[in-house]
């Protein structure tokens, strides 16, 4: 009978060592669900919505690669002549209502499906770098930005000491407070910050950043005019512009040339790296979210083909992370009946 | 009827294979949705892993079910007698739904379901918000099942090995000596 100590010893062990690596108890790392948890807790989130850039617009289009692209990765996506394709514009808070002159951030995302079943899934920014060089940077910089519940404002002395343990940040600031904003998404550059790893069918490796270019010319708004601009001047401007005709985006990698910041989204790369304008993007039409097949799609920047893999950009896979994070809890709520945004049609929603 | 004293070679083989792999998989599982960097590399073993003890475990049950199996000792309780035959059941039904609804939640979900080199699975359920937000939370309740089953059924192994000292452990443990 004494026997029945080591066994229960060696269960009692395993079930710690488990519950050790699912994160119960002894993980000070930054995880996806305290990113999320701080995000709920930040602005105005409702149920059902994204953790981030909740308010959005779902299009339709196609993408078109160009001759050359083929040369630079095997995925079908650089060879198909003409692709299908579903994606989403967005605004960076987690308020689905936010007048959209609040945010100068503003996101597009577009899933690629290729006749090989494989699968593409992109998210870009309209900022050229990202805010910070890793997640818990970003983490740190939301959190010293957040209101004090005393004062409602952020406290400036935390702020101070998030910009001097990571500097890179005072550069996204100074873009955000100062970056001419366009009058149009159709008129908006998005910026996929992470660096990416294509590969041709030669086997050869090259390390690429890639941007959504638009032909619309680029009409920056006053600070005036951002003010007045109605809640949703974006959205309307995107659905007055696709009733006169499609809106166009070349689709231009930078190649990263060495010693360039793989790892590091918040360092852009020069102006003079070679460039390959890999495809054009034309978007037919747009539709509202709330029934749209943009809804319930996680543009996780991780699901890539064949062809096509991330680097190891800390940023990069903690987006991943953190889109899953958002995606489970944001589907669980619709499921369970729990969002504030209607349900499509014949009960089910895509 | 004329039982074995011990389960056979096959039976064996995916007993301490499929251990591995389960443990593997229930730990990788839940690391990767907790971590901000592994995150993407874990999925990408973890679906694979899946489809394979999925197939393993349909050629196991076919193999428990047209075997004759070793006996348990005559002499062992009833109630202990029962909770073998119930967890052993219990997990024969983990280790084939548990790969099951995943693949039905990355379905619902929208998700691709690549295995490796560009070869993909197809969806065997619609998209669907409703269908998802159900399955993705079973699916993660089931594996802590799962898990809490296994170390119940290495408890009884261990009690029968050193405790009560009977032939239980040996039977998978050990073949039948020529």
């Amino acid at each position: 009978m004494l026997l029945l100590l080591p066994i229960a010893l060696i269960l009692a062990v395993l079930a710690a060592l488990f519950a050790w690596v699912g994160g119960w108890f002894g993980n000070d790392n930054l995880t996806p669900q305290k990113m999320m948890d701080f995000a709920e807790t930040s602005g105005k989130q409702a149920a059902g919505f994204r953790r981030a850039h909740s308010k959005g617009v779902c299009f339709a289009g196609t993408f078109a690669p160009t001759p050359e692209a083929a040369s630079l990765s095997k995925a079908r996506a650089f060879s198909q002549p003409s692709i299908a394709v579903i994606g989403r514009f967005s605004a960076s808070s987690n308020n689905p209502y936010a007048p959209d002159g609040a945010s100068p951030v503003r996101g597009m995302a577009v899933q690629l499906k290729t006749d090989d079943g494989q699968e593409w899934r992109i998210a870009m920014n309209s900022f050229p770098f990202f805010a910070a060089a890793t997640p818990q940077a970003f983490q740190a910089m939301n959190e010293a930005g957040k209101p004090d519940p005393a004062t409602g404002k952020p406290d400036p002395a935390k702020m101070k000491a998030v910009l001097a343990a990571h500097p890179e940040i005072a550069a996204f600031q100074a873009w955000a407070k100062s970056a001419p904003r366009s009058d149009s998404l159709g008129s908006t550059r998005f910026n996929g910050v992470n660096a990416f790893r294509l590969t041709d069918a030669g086997g050869t490796d090259r390390m690429v950043r890639w941007s959504m270019r638009p032909r619309a010319p680029f009409v920056a708004m006053t600070p005036d005019q951002l003010k007045a601009a109605g809640p949703d001047f974006l959205i309307e401007d995107l659905n007055r512009r696709l009733a006169a005709g499609p809106l166009v985006w070349d689709m231009v990698v930078q190649i990263a040339a060495p010693g360039d910041p793989i790892t590091d989204p918040s360092q852009a790369w020069p102006d003079t790296r070679q460039e390959a304008t890999i495809g054009t993007l034309t978007l037919a039409h747009a539709e509202p979210q709330a029934n749209g097949p943009c809804r319930d799609i996680n543009f996780d920047p991780l699901i890539l083909p064949d062809g096509i893999a991330g680097s190891d950009d800390p940023v990069l896979h903690a987006r991943s992370a953190a889109y899953s994070v958002s995606f489970n809890r944001r589907e669980r709520e619709i499921s369970a009946g729990k969002t504030a945004q209607p349900i499509g049609q014949n009960g089910s929603a895509r | 009827m004329n039982r074995p004293r011990h389960f056979n070679l096959l039976a064996r083989v995916l007993h301490w294979s499929m251990a591995v792999a389960i443990l593997a998989m229930l730990f990788v599982g839940a690391g990767m949705v907790v971590s901000l960097q592994y995150r993407a590399q874990l999925l990408d073993l973890h679906r694979p892993l899946g489809i394979a003890i999925l197939l393993l475990a349909i050629v196991r049950l076919v193999n428990r079910l047209s075997r004759p199996v070793p006996a348990l000792p005559a002499d062992l309780p009833a109630i202990q007698k029962f909770a073998a035959h119930a967890s052993h059941w219990l997990l024969y039904g983990l280790m084939l739904a548990m790969p099951v609804i995943g693949w039905a939640m990355l379905s619902a979900g929208g998700y691709p379901i690549p295995m490796f080199g560009g070869v993909h699975l197809p969806a065997i359920l619609p998209h669907s918000p409703e269908t998802y937000g159900f399955l993705r939370p079973l699916h993660g309740a089931l594996a802590y099942l799962l898990f809490l089953t296994i170390l119940a059924h290495l408890g009884a192994a261990l009690y029968h090995a050193w405790v009560r000292r009977d032939e239980v452990f040996g039977q998978m443990a050990k073949g039948d000596s020529p």
